[in-house]
């Protein structure tokens, strides 16, 4: 995002959150949503996509919304009314290719009015079938697959090849020249993991009173849209629906945020970019001392990039009277690596936790072969772990950085229960208590840090060299 | 019965009131631009630099087109790129017979690394003096050819006490066209004037190129993007002091034409000859009255020798044989006429010592030419005792 991008949502964010009304702020922020998801996608040299992407997340919220709605429910006019507004509003979009004053709503040039027209009744009618279906249990399961094989396909760079290949030559364009970067897909990846969890919600009978255009600014929420933080449709309706609220605590809050936001990530993060290690300064760094200094400062400008988009995104939503949940809570200061995960992309581990740990040890532990507690953690960190890490792309770095932390979360899980087994306790004189804390702090920064060096570069031979260098193994 | 005030008048109920501290925000932020506006601290800040004490001084002066490849980049704060020098590291000491080399691209050292750019060469002869100083060479050369971006960063250069000046130029410095043409010059309009002014130089000081910032851009503001850059040049340090990288070094590049046009016209100047007033040559005198009696040896380096198509028409790409033979005529009669020290090297590298460009050496050529200038330097030490 950039600066100029940054100011107009604020703006938008001032403007909607002092003059909305609190009866129409929910059709307001879906539409403001909409709008700010093509206006926000990056340009793609695949001809139309930038334009498919973004309607394609609003049908796959459409989809989900319907599949997710309480089975003798039917169709209000309201939602009829939501729908049609939300389709003229894309075809309004779509129609920057014929007015230019329209110019900077969409990166390029949208497709032609016929192909929207039947692109747009092809994603009605996929929602239709959802909702007509949706007491069928397989539906949601159905859904679900669907967001998790686009997941697939634009995390692991063959298929996403393969796919750019496909759609440059459906647009009549050479499909040697396809690349991964073809399908840079803004913010598909919180998107889903908004839909999938009222997927599973809706799997367990969990419904969400969320009427369409309510669940389309849930879904589509501008300022989490991009970076998260991912928050729960429970939770936003009840910001959403909220009558009463302070509008300057909410301007004054917000504000802060923003300025802290943008400090940490356009000043000191964009900064210690400068001088990150990245896969070609790993290769030419000629001491241990300076590598160290690389790393740390990676580890540094990743936090202050990730958790400045977070303030960003928090203070936006709080101009709008959205409150929406924290992701960082000073991960770089816990002393263990429990605690880390506490405090490090929180909403995403909670998610992890809801929607895979939890379930997967619940079953484990009614499972027939009884598997002992330990095997049972090591089973659901790795797995959590191992997915958190193929979340980011489907490549060996990303599960190796995984299984780190997947060891280490085991490691420091087995050491504090045998401190509990043999009734250890915290030593009781401060300066002791002091010394252990640094010491833990110490030993989990430099393991995250370490990990990170498995994250940041792109095969595993640049990883151990840079492993190698960090320990003074290379010459 | 008077009413208590409060006695922190932003806060009302508690709460700091956000408009009161913002409309103070917006004043500070307006007398901040207004003050540096007003005393314009560019020269002042450029000399904070983290070169010298967190990191080790750059070989050669900051520059760069591609900061993230390079770990290095382009900027204007002449204070700023000596402060990154390792020329600034500390006073010269009584064992060091100081060498200050002056140039274009070829000096700075294009496509070399800073291991083999030509003052690295030259300290790796090791000469000594008979009185057992050490000659320390330091690369002040700078991309672009103009003889005035050479004078003002001599200008800088004579700040660090040189023993010697060793300035390197090629015909394509000369032009009078070519004078105010580098962005330095164009970024630094005030002492360019200034040098225009002292040396009576028949420059155009109130040129275009040389136009007076307007209010604006003097302010903080106006003037944000030479301090990104100055802040910039300290973050790349770690990377320079991590990698000893301060180039984009490309694994190939286009080599230096050979095949040249049939074109016999030099900066729309025509055959037969070049006169005397044609080059900016009042700029070199202008250098040797500088140096105050530190001696200067003037170098025309040297160049790539085409015998390709229509070499008998040019030597190279910048040059056709008129022009250029003339050029070494008037260099040479110039230096007799003010007793000034020529070396005219135009001819020392074989076609196969060149780069990309007709006056880019490699490291071989450049080891060549540190090799013929090394003698040059001792016998000038020797006299200068």
């Amino acid at each position: 995002m950039t600066l100029t991008q940054l100011a107009v949502l604020i703006a938008i964010a001032l403007a909607g959150g002092w003059l909305l009304p609190p009866n129409r702020r929910a059709w307001a922020l879906a539409l403001l949503s909409l709008l700010a998801i093509f206006w926000l996608q990056p340009a793609i040299a695949v001809r139309g996509l930038d334009f498919w992407l973004p309607t394609a997340a609003l049908g796959l919220a459409l989809l989900t919304w319907a599949v997710s709605r309480p089975s003798p429910q039917t169709l209000t006019r309201s939602d009829g009314i939501a729908l049609s507004v939300v389709l003229l509003l894309v075809l309004l979009v779509a129609l920057n290719r014929y007015l230019p004053a329209l110019c900077c709503l969409t990166p390029g040039r949208p497709p032609q009015a016929t192909a929207v027209i039947t692109g747009l009744a092809l994603i009605s009618a996929l929602a239709l079938v959802g909702w007509r279906l949706r007491a069928r249990p397989l539906t949601p399961l159905l859904a679900i697959l669907l967001l998790v094989s686009a997941f697939l396909v634009l995390k692991s760079e063959p298929l996403a090849r393969l796919a750019s290949a496909a759609l440059r030559s459906a647009s009549g364009q050479d499909a040697s020249l396809a690349s991964a970067l073809d399908l840079r897909w803004l913010g598909y990846s919180y998107l889903a993991f908004r839909l999938l969890h009222v997927l599973r919600d809706a799997q367990e009978k969990k419904h969400y009173p969320a009427s369409l255009p309510e669940f389309l600014a849930y879904a589509l929420f501008f300022p989490a849209y991009t970076s998260g933080p991912i928050d729960r449709l429970p939770r936003f309706l009840t910001d959403l629906r909220q009558e009463q609220r302070d509008r300057r605590q909410d301007v004054r809050a917000g504000g802060l945020r923003l300025l802290q936001g943008a400090l940490k990530k356009y000043v000191l993060a964009d900064t210690l970019a400068i001088f990150s290690l990245d896969p070609a300064n790993a290769l030419q760094v000629n001491s241990p001392m300076w590598m160290w200094l690389l790393l740390y400062a990676y580890a540094l400008r990743l936090y202050l990039d990730f958790s400045g988009y977070t303030d960003i995104a928090i203070g936006l939503g709080r101009l709008l009277g959205i409150r929406l949940p924290e992701n960082f809570n000073a991960p770089y200061l816990k002393t263990n690596l429990t605690g880390f995960w506490n405090a490090w992309h929180i909403t995403l581990a909670q998610w992890f936790r809801a929607y895979f740990f939890n379930p997967l040890t619940r079953w484990l532990r009614t499972h027939p072969a009884k598997p002992p507690i330990w095997a049972i953690i090591l089973v659901g960190q790795t797995g959590v772990m191992l997915l958190i890490g193929l979340w980011h792309g489907l490549t060996w770095n990303f599960a190796l950085w995984g299984l780190w932390h997947a060891a280490g979360l085991f490691v420091h899980n087995r050491w504090s229960e045998w401190q509990r087994a043999r009734g250890w306790t915290a030593p009781a004189r401060p300066w002791q208590q002091r010394v252990l804390a640094a010491g833990g702090w110490l030993l989990t920064f430099n393991f995250v840090s370490l990990g990170w060096v498995w994250f940041a570069l792109p095969d595993l031979q640049s990883s151990l060299h840079v492993l190698q260098a960090l320990l003074g193994m290379k010459p | 019965m008077t009413a208590i005030r409060n006695p922190h008048p932003e806060t009302q109920d508690g709460q700091v009131s956000f408009a009161r501290v913002l409309a103070k925000a917006l004043l500070l932020f307006f007398l901040l631009n207004l003050l540096y506006a007003l005393l314009q601290p560019q020269p002042a800040l450029g000399r904070i630099s983290l070169y010298n004490r967190l990191f080790p001084g750059r070989v050669r002066l900051p520059y760069g087109d591609v900061p993230e490849r390079a770990y290095n980049l382009s900027l204007f704060n002449l204070e700023a790129m000596l402060a990154s020098h390792e020329i600034s590291a500390a006073p010269k000491s009584p064992a060091e017979y100081r060498v200050l080399l002056i140039g274009d691209s070829s000096t700075w050292g294009f496509l070399l690394p800073p291991e083999e750019t030509l003052s690295a060469q030259i300290n790796r002869l090791g000469l000594s003096l008979p009185d057992g100083r050490r000659v320390r060479a330091y690369n002040l050369g700078y991309p672009v050819m103009s003889l005035t971006k050479d004078l003002l960063l001599l200008s800088y250069g004579m700040h660090y006490d040189p023993d010697l000046v060793v300035w390197l130029h090629t015909l394509e410095s000369l032009p009078r066209d070519k004078q105010l043409f580098p962005p330095l010059l164009q970024q630094n309009p005030q002492p360019v004037r200034e040098l225009i002014q002292r040396y009576n130089l028949p420059l155009e000081a109130e040129a275009g190129a040389l136009a007076k910032p307007t209010f604006w851009q003097r302010t903080l503001i106006g003037d944000r993007r030479n301090l990104a850059d100055l802040f910039r040049l300290q973050a790349y340090g770690v990377l320079w002091s991590a990698t000893g990288i301060d180039q984009d070094i490309p694994a190939s590049y286009t080599p230096v034409m050979s095949d040249l046009e049939a074109d016999d016209s030099f900066h729309g100047l025509q055959p037969p000859h070049l006169q005397p007033s044609d080059l900016a040559i009042e700029v070199i005198a202008a250098g040797v009255q500088m140096a105050q009696g530190v001696p200067v040896l003037l170098v025309n380096e040297p160049m790539f020798i085409s015998q390709g198509k229509n070499s008998q028409i040019r030597y190279n790409f910048y040059y056709p044989r008129w022009a250029y033979d003339d050029y070494r005529s008037l260099m040479r009669s110039a230096s007799q006429q003010n007793g000034w020290r020529y070396l005219d090297l135009w001819d020392l590298a074989p076609p196969q010592e060149f780069t990309n460009s007709a006056v880019h050496l490699n490291p071989t050529g450049s080891r060549r030419l540190a090799e013929r200038l090394a003698p040059e330097i001792i016998e000038i030490a020797e006299q200068g005792k």
